[in-house]
């Protein structure tokens, strides 16, 4: 550590924090609020947590601290107050020091917000050139500092590899350092942590909170994920269509949560300690413009009266600290964590194998990815194959399905050894085995309609046709619990669930019996997530059908698998039923996963 | 709260608007399309209108006589003008839609297949891009005496080809390794209808921008050709040919020249605006 260091840190006395009264931001030249009346104050030291599925305003919320809004939007009303000045009221130039140098901002895609063309510690000490901390000499020894704070190696070697040469893990934790090193007195992260692994999640997690408690620095945690702001703040406000809706300290909120949607949230999410009966939320968050009058979740909620339509209910306190905007709070009874709990699968249940994978090997080109995985696959029963990313989850799932034809081993249906690749297998086997794409976006067709997309498999597979079809159509959307109106959308006129619901659709269109379903829910938000693995549940049940369930989500693999086959590295390390691998893992890496997952359990 | 319960009919997003539709909404595509319709219009239309035959001679070589003049041979310039869009029309619409027709094919089944063959066929396409466009047609047409519209055609049409299917292919590359390509795959569907129905629909911003694109270009090779001298009926009215056989007289009559240089670049600049006007809106539906 050199004087200058010193000297920055003893200059930092934690103080202020930050406030934000009723702020708004609205579209553009439209009188469409994008989010409004939010007040928040975030105290020295303290993690926040703001918690909001997509299109709730929670992005928009975050940026507005640094006094920007994004292209089309514009910071229309209230104050953002830094020890007592207004950022939103500051000239630009004075905005332009207060952005990284007392407010810092990690974005969700650190990779992308780093130059892919200059080296790591080039990156940094221009940092803090442009921020005027320290000499010139003293700057390459502050980056080796800020490495080290975020557990970095800071070797020559490391300060001179480009942005690229690093896992995302480490990516994150330099954007984090970078974030740090001016010494910033507020913190917005905006999800850093969607799309990392549970452990190296865990990692820039721990190493966050460390840095705001030894700084004094306030953070405002801006995720999707409840189970992730179980783990680190110390405050919650859950947003919905551009509102806070519920506000107070983390015990408070996950004891006695008060308002419908932060209960309907919570019941949508899995729990590690135990199998639950998820369920979404009906259906689906208004777009700006587009919001009901009165109560923003009146039209999706469980309790609704009369007087929930009639006006915009107050942010008002409801127990210490903790604050809810709805007016049936204290009518409505308390919630129960264990609620929704369902025994979990049965491990002695008699199986009939229908699929099974032998001396798997899989290989992209020379390199070998997967190797000399087994497992089975009985009659109604979900096997998941857990992994962190690299494990070769999907690649074994592709291979299965005949989605990769580059593998060696035998993968048998009922006793007969499957082709390589769905081309080659025989149209019974193609039909019989369906697959289910993670990205819901990618996998429609979006210059085809619902009715021809669903339509295609019994088509091809000679099932129905015609208006026969079509009225099959009908029932499948149906049973997917989509209405007969979407028949004739095209799949780019719906939300990222509905989109999911019309793959699973097109999947059962065939009649299979194993459903291959790669990460299927973790493009979507949590409530659509609990409907889609309810639904899923469903279908075993009355259908009997068999699942091959791929993800990285330890505990919604508790929810719905019986069975689960652990990955690392392309191998399978251990195996079981899920109570078992759950309850008492074996391996060092199973227990690894297992505490590193977040949860609010 | 369970899923059971009949969920409330969802608010859907409004429908996409065609490309055709979006790309109405541009004043660049608009007034391109107009000037495009009217010259278009002047071509079919303006033979029936004119005041003398084509090749009939109403006075002495580069007067003055008449709206805007005669030419070499004593033709009345307007007439000529007049009658001598058709064939730069017919040639350079049926040439680009062959062009595009088969450079699409190239270019899509190129990246739809894939390693080997997407490198032999590229390659073999890049010996003939090597060719300047016009280039690869005086070499056919020097070995014919007289060439018949037909064979035009397929000459304007071969040179774009190669060039629209380096267009073609890397767009299909970023649409075949799209999962629902694959999902058609896992189902088992004809390679064909893979080609037609998946990947196909969703190529055609970019594709009708180069359409337009290539039109102009066109419209420019046929003219130069005709200017070569190279035209299915040499006797005939042309545009490009007028400005060849009329170039000497340019100082004392260059209304001769002027007139088919101006409706080559008008009809240019109405398909080229078209086109740009296309390729906006491509470009607004990628982000």
């Amino acid at each position: 550590m050199t004087a200058t260091t010193h000297d920055t840190a003893a200059e930092r006395v934690p103080t202020g924090g930050l406030v934000v009264e009723d702020l708004g931001v609205t579209l553009t030249g439209r009188d469409v609020d994008i989010v409004d009346d939010i007040d928040l104050v975030l105290k020295p030291g303290e993690v926040v947590g703001l918690v909001g599925e997509s299109g709730s305003g929670k992005t928009t919320v975050g940026t507005s601290l640094l006094g920007y809004a994004r292209a089309g939007a514009l910071i229309s009303s209230g104050k953002v107050l830094i020890e007592g000045r207004d950022v939103l009221k500051m000239p630009w130039k004075e905005v332009r020091e207060v952005r990284g140098e007392e407010i810092a901002y990690v974005p969700q895609d650190p990779a992308s917000a780093l130059n892919p063309a200059i080296r790591i510690g080039k990156q940094i000490v221009e940092l803090l050139a442009l921020r005027d901390i320290g000499t010139t000499e003293s700057r390459m020894q502050g980056a080796r500092d800020g490495l080290a704070e975020v557990g970095l190696p800071n070797d020559d070697e490391f300060l001179s590899r480009y942005p690229h040469q690093l896992s995302g893990g480490q990516v994150q934790r330099v954007a984090l350092a970078m974030a740090f090193l001016p010494k910033p007195k507020v913190l917005v992260l905006d999800e850093p942590t969607t799309g990392l692994d549970v452990t190296t999640q865990a990692m820039v997690l721990e190493t966050m909170a460390q840095l705001c408690r030894t700084y004094g620095v306030s953070a405002l945690y801006v995720t999707h994920d409840l189970a992730v702001v179980a783990n680190i703040a110390d405050r919650v406000a859950v947003m919905y269509a551009g509102e806070i809706v519920e506000l107070g300290p983390k015990e408070s909120m996950f004891r006695q949560p008060s308002h419908p949607y932060t209960r309907a949230l919570l019941d949508s999410i899995p729990h590690l300690s135990q199998a639950r009966a998820l369920t979404g939320i009906p259906g689906r968050t208004p777009a700006p413009g587009a919001r009901p009058h009165g109560c923003r979740f009146h039209d999706r909620c469980a309790f609704v009266v009369d007087a929930c339509k009639e006006s915009v209910p107050e942010l008002r306190p409801f127990a210490t600290d903790h604050e809810v905007r709805c007016i049936r709070a204290e009518e409505i009874g308390t919630w129960d964590m264990s609620r929704g709990t369902v025994p979990d699968a049965d491990p002695d249940k008699q199986r009939e194998v229908i699929l099974s994978v032998e001396g798997l090997n899989v290989f992209y080109g020379r390199k070998r990815v997967v190797y000399d995985v087994s497992f089975d696959l009985a009659a109604a029963e979900v096997v998941a194959l857990v992994g962190e990313s690299g494990s070769g989850k999907t690649t074994i799932s592709r291979s299965v399905g005949g989605l990769h034809k580059d593998w060696t081993g035998t993968i048998s249906f009922e006793g007969d050894a499957l082709a390589k690749s769905a081309r080659q297998r025989s149209a019974v086997n193609r039909k019989r085995l369906q697959y289910i794409f993670q990205n819901p976006y990618l996998s429609l067709n979006p210059r085809l309609t619902v009715e021809q997309i669903v339509k295609r498999p019994m088509e091809l597979f000679g099932i129905a046709s015609g208006k026969k079809a079509t009225d099959r159509v009908i029932d499948l959307l149906d049973q997917v619990a989509l209405g007969p109106r979407m028949l004739k959308y095209e799949a780019n006129r719906l939300s990222g669930g509905e989109r999911q619901r019309v793959a699973i659709a097109r999947a059962l269109a065939a009649e299979p019996d194993v459903l291959i379903c790669d990460e299927i829910t973790s493009a979507l938000d949590v409530s659509v997530q609990g409907s889609i693995v309810a639904l899923l549940e469903g279908l075993r049940r009355e259908r009997g059908i068999s699942m091959l369930f791929v993800t990285h989500n330890l505990a919604l693999v508790r929810s719905i698998a019986a069975r689960v086959e652990i990955l690392q590295a392309g191998r399978v390390v251990e195996a079981g039923s899920v109570v078992t691998v759950m309850e008492t893992p074996r391996e060092e890496y199973t227990r690894q996963l297992l505490s590193k997952s977040p949860s609010i359990d | 709260m369970s899923t059971e319960t009949a969920p409330p009919p969802p608010a859907v997003a409004p429908a996409e608007p065609s490309t055709f539709r979006k790309a109405l909404r541009q004043k660049r595509f608009t007034v391109g399309l107009t000037i495009t319709l009217l010259v278009v219009g002047f071509v079919i239309f303006a033979p029936y209108f004119a005041p003398y035959g084509e090749s009939e001679v109403v006075g002495p070589p580069y007067s003055k006589d008449g709206f805007l003049g005669t030419d070499y041979l004593g033709h009345d310039v307007l007439t000529r003008v007049m009658y001598g869009g058709k064939e730069i029309l017919i040639i350079a619409v049926f040439g680009t839609i062959l062009g595009m027709a088969l450079g699409t094919a190239i270019g899509v089944i190129a990246a739809y297949a894939g390693g080997w063959w997407d490198e032999v066929i590229m390659r073999f396409n890049d010996v003939v891009l090597a060719f300047p466009q016009i280039l690869l047609a005086l070499l056919v047409l020097t070995a014919i005496e007289q060439p018949s519209a037909w064979i035009l055609i397929l000459l304007v049409g071969v040179s774009h080809a190669p060039r629209v299917a380096r267009l073609a292919r890397g767009v299909a590359l970023g649409i075949v390794s799209r999962d629902f390509v694959i999902a058609a795959e896992a189902l088992g569907e004809k390679r064909s209808r893979v080609i037609l129905a998946e990947v196909l629909p969703n190529m055609n911003a970019p594709l009708l921008a180069e359409g337009g694109l290539r039109l102009t270009f066109s419209i420019g090779l046929v003219g130069s050709l005709g200017f070569l001298g190279f035209s299915t009926d040499l006797g005939a009215a042309n545009w490009g040919q007028m400005i060849q056989e009329n170039r000497l007289g340019l100082s004392t009559q260059p209304w001769a020249v002027l007139a088919p240089v101006l409706m080559i670049a008008i009809f240019c600049i109405g398909t080229n605006l078209m086109a740009d006007g296309i390729a906006q809106v491509a470009q607004r539906g990628e982000n």
